[in-house]
């Protein structure tokens, strides 16, 4: 375990490398002169080039890199280039706000998918079935602006239940959240609906039916428990998938997450700040795959690592 | 032509050393209250040697002040921290008396050295100020660029209420440059235990100080309690909530929750807000020193023949762009806007005449006209206008094909040279203060046709850089008069060259909750956007 966990973060320390490498090559083709942004239209050539030697933005591709790289090996992300202040303060402080999104996003992503997918299962080959599972397809097909836009006209701005956007209570989470919940909902209800039906045609739901449990206690005690691990193993792998709807959900709503901070950023060129979004988004994933892989053999026995 | 005449007042005081009266306070304004204003971005910074969006630029001129200020509302400038002024005859030096007392917001009296050290900042290339260009006419400034200098060499403390500015050349802008946020005058020991952070801990001697700022969320501005500026400013405080999208900031103003939405009216609401007289009610509206223009590149093909350019000029319908836009704009009819000085009033421009511009397009050898590209900014409402001016154009035989990019790319291949055609909507030239000159070095003198270059028409006239030359050089208030039409003349001749087509001038609107007092112009201030220093509750 300890050999495949090493072995694992090294994988990860690579992925990053070339996350960072292309990252920085695709800032770097972009046809688009960061130095002209800052020095603003009224600069002259000489301030235009004292800018770009003070960024190092005229030394070749390769040491720009590796000075990118000697400084995040020390923690260190850089100074946007317009705001001047440091990146890891930037993001720091809007972590938090992301996070807690992030965790609205997962309870209601759970909370829709699996009772969905419970009850897909329960009422397996019937009209209400098949509702939930067409369901399921809208959700995971529907755009996240569009959702997200709606959800602003229908609870916020025509019944006035929660604020228009903004951040600060409990109420302002909730539409952002559910945004980026029923998203993730659709597959966790196709999942779960599969888990519950394998498991309730397993042997010892049969036995439990035939002691003469009752139908919820056979469900609850005794299906659910098994059925639900492997759709929890999923989370991990999830991550990903809120990264990308972050930078959609948070500019609808609002909300002061590195979503929001990454979408600014690249309409104003800002390289330092989009590099550091991106990293911080590319550690989230690897992690988040890292340990789903781990919890998996505590949910699953017969899983091992190697 | 109010606005022009007052203008033309700034310009008769600008070179006389007694300047525009003070500011008649509103006598029904009174201390107390806050202010809440949105905006959806949070702020980039806050410190006045880097802001340079129209978001920060009226909060850092509320934080901080410099030697020379402008009269509320208005284009006149008036004395800020300085006292007094003396010009010298040959226009190369001027001395500044201080204000005695004035403290910074962290309670300690702002000096001479402060006014040397902060214009040292500014240029220092390692501040990375985009303002640095504004200060080339001090004394020492090339060497500052150039990294041979550490502090300009034209800035000299003569004692400690009494700094004396060397030019190197005279230049009647030179007032309206210690005026701009980038002269604000900053504490050094401020700059240094930010450690590079001073945009995120401003500190000023301005009507309010910055007391809290959540990254992305909210900042807070309370008034400055030592303000040198007696009973002012009337506000208790301004508070600006980010993340706010502009249509969730138009529903708030409609509740009463918040008093201005700072990215202004939506365009998409804009005919629902003025169709509705309780609406309509909280509109402002306001002169910008701004031009909405087309360049065309004229060193290459078909630009390159002047007849061409005159035939697009003469075939762009105005009037009908304007109202693509619901009427936010005025039809253009030179480089220059009609509220800056140096305007020549009595030009009508190229005339829509669409036989007109077919007959020159055939004179130029392009009898069935030609493909070229128009580049814009794919932000609304830019590609519905270059739609409009693609709808022109083809009316006299040019096939224009719209290259709809992100701002940067469009400012990269204008820069570079390689754009045909740019709408300059999104990017436009607002001006950075109310003077003529400031709309020709970098977007029509030689200097900004080099590559990379905000001068994107690539349009360079030596007889006209030298007749700028000299005309900033006249800051001698004999010779104002001459000035002015020196510079109307070089807007003519670029007229007659037409390397632009001028197509219209913004008109500003915003919008200001009912408890709000203050005159209209303070929240439509042609140098400040919103003053805050003088608008209060009712």
């Amino acid at each position: 375990m300890p050999a495949y966990v090493l072995r694992r973060l090294l994988v990860s320390a690579l992925i990053l490398l070339g996350v960072s490498l292309i990252t920085f090559f695709l800032l770097y083709v972009l046809p688009a002169d960061p130095v002209r942004q800052i020095a603003g239209r009224s600069a002259t050539t000489a301030t235009v080039e004292s800018i770009r030697r003070e960024l190092g933005l005229d030394q070749p591709f390769l040491i720009q890199y590796g000075h990118y790289l000697a400084g995040l090996l020390q923690g260190d992300l850089g100074r946007s280039y317009l705001q001047k202040t440091e990146v890891a303060t930037l993001i720091a402080s809007r972590l938090p706000a992301t996070l807690l999104l992030m965790v609205g996003a997962i309870f209601c992503e759970l909370a829709l998918g699996l009772s969905m997918g419970i009850a897909a299962a329960l009422l397996r080959g019937r009209v209400a079935d098949q509702a939930l599972m067409m369901a399921s397809f809208v959700t995971v097909s529907a755009p996240q602006f569009v959702v997200g836009l709606l959800m602003l006209y229908v609870f916020a701005v025509k019944l006035g239940w929660f604020p228009i956007g903004g951040y600060g209570t409990f109420l302002h989470l909730v539409l952002p959240a559910l945004t980026l919940g029923i998203l993730g909902s659709g597959w966790y209800s196709r999942m779960m609906r599969s888990s519950m039906i394998d498991v309730l045609r397993a042997d010892y739901i049969r036995t439990a039916r035939a002691k003469g449990l009752g139908r919820a206690r056979v469900v609850l005690r005794h299906a659910l428990p098994n059925a639900i691990l492997p759709v929890i193993a999923m989370i991990g792998i999830d991550i990903g998938i809120f990264m990308g709807g972050i930078v959609v959900v948070e500019s609808v709503f609002g909300w002061p997450g590195i979503g929001q901070l990454a979408w600014q950023a690249i309409q104003r060129v800002d390289i330092p700040i989009i590099m550091g979004v991106t990293l911080v988004s590319a550690i989230a994933i690897v992690l988040g795959n890292l340990l789903a892989d781990l919890v998996a053999p505590f949910i699953d026995p017969r899983i091992r690592l190697k | 032509m109010k606005k022009l005449l007052a203008s033309t007042a700034l310009l008769l005081a600008l070179t006389l050393p007694a300047l525009a009266e003070e500011y008649t306070p509103d006598p029904n304004a009174k201390q107390g209250g806050v202010m809440l204003m949105t905006y959806k971005d949070d702020v980039a910074t806050l410190d006045p040697a880097i802001g340079y969006d129209w978001q920060n630029w009226s909060m850092i001129r509320s934080l901080f002040d410099g030697l020379m200020d402008y009269v509320p509302g208005t284009t006149d400038l008036r004395l800020g921290l300085a006292e007094s002024f003396e010009i010298s005859d040959d226009g190369l030096s001027y001395v500044f008396k201080l204000r005695p007392g004035v403290k910074f917001h962290n309670g300690r009296e702002m000096t001479a050295e402060d006014v040397k050290y902060s214009l040292d900042r500014v240029t220092l290339p390692a501040t990375q100020s985009p303002g640095s260009g504004f200060f080339s006419m001090i004394k020492g400034y090339d060497a500052m660029v150039g990294g041979t200098a550490t502090s300009l060499e034209g800035v000299t403390v003569v004692d400690p209420l009494t700094v004396k500015i060397e030019l190197s050349r005279p230049d009647a802008t030179f007032l309206h440059v210690m005026a701009i946020n980038f002269s604000s005058v900053v504490p050094k020991e401020a700059v240094e235990a930010a450690a590079g952070d001073f945009g995120k801990m401003p500190v000023g001697t301005g009507a309010f100080k910055m007391t809290e700022w959540t990254l992305g969320q909210r900042l807070v501005f309370a008034r400055n309690p030592d303000y040198w500026r007696a009973g002012e400013p009337y506000l208790d405080g301004v508070t600006f909530e980010f993340g706010q999208e502009p249509v969730v900031s138009l529903l708030r103003l409609q509740n009463g929750e918040i008093d201005i939405p700072g990215d202004g009216i939506p365009p998409a609401k804009f005919t629902e807000v003025m169709d509705d007289p309780a609406q309509k009610a909280m509109v402002v509206q306001g002169d910008v020193l701004h031009t909405g223009y087309i360049t065309m590149n004229v060193t290459a093909a078909p630009f390159d023949k002047v007849e061409v350019r005159r035939a697009v000029n003469m075939a762009i319908n105005k009037t009908r762009i304007v109202q693509v836009i619901n009427n936010r704009a005025a039809p253009a009819t030179q480089p220059l806007p009609p509220a800056m000085p140096g305007y020549t009033a009595d030009y009508a421009g190229y005339p829509y005449d669409v036989e007109g511009a077919k007959k020159l397009l055939a004179e130029a050898g392009f009898p069935d006209g030609f493909e070229t590209d128009l580049y814009v900014v794919n932000t609304d409402p830019n590609p519905r206008i270059a739609q409009a001016i693609q709808q022109d154009l083809a009316a006299i035989g040019i096939t224009v094909n719209l290259q709809s990019l992100a701002a940067p790319n469009v400012i990269e291949a204008g820069g570079a040279g390689t754009a045909p055609m740019v709408w300059s909507g999104g990017l436009a030239w607002v001006a950075d203060f109310p003077d003529p000159s400031n709309f020709f070095g970098p977007i029509l003198g030689c200097a900004g046709a080099e590559p990379g270059g905000w001068n994107w028409a690539k349009y360079c006239n030596p007889d006209l850089d030298k007749a700028a030359v000299a005309a900033d050089s006249m800051s001698d208030p004999a010779k104002l008069a001459e000035r002015l039409k020196a510079w109307s003349d070089i807007y003519m001749k670029v007229m007659e060259d037409a390397p632009w087509a001028p197509v219209f001038n913004d008109q500003r609107f915003t919008m200001r909750g009912a408890r709000m007092g203050g005159e209209g112009a303070l929240y439509v201030d042609p140098i400040a956007t919103v003053n805050f220093d003088y608008v209060y509750v009712k």
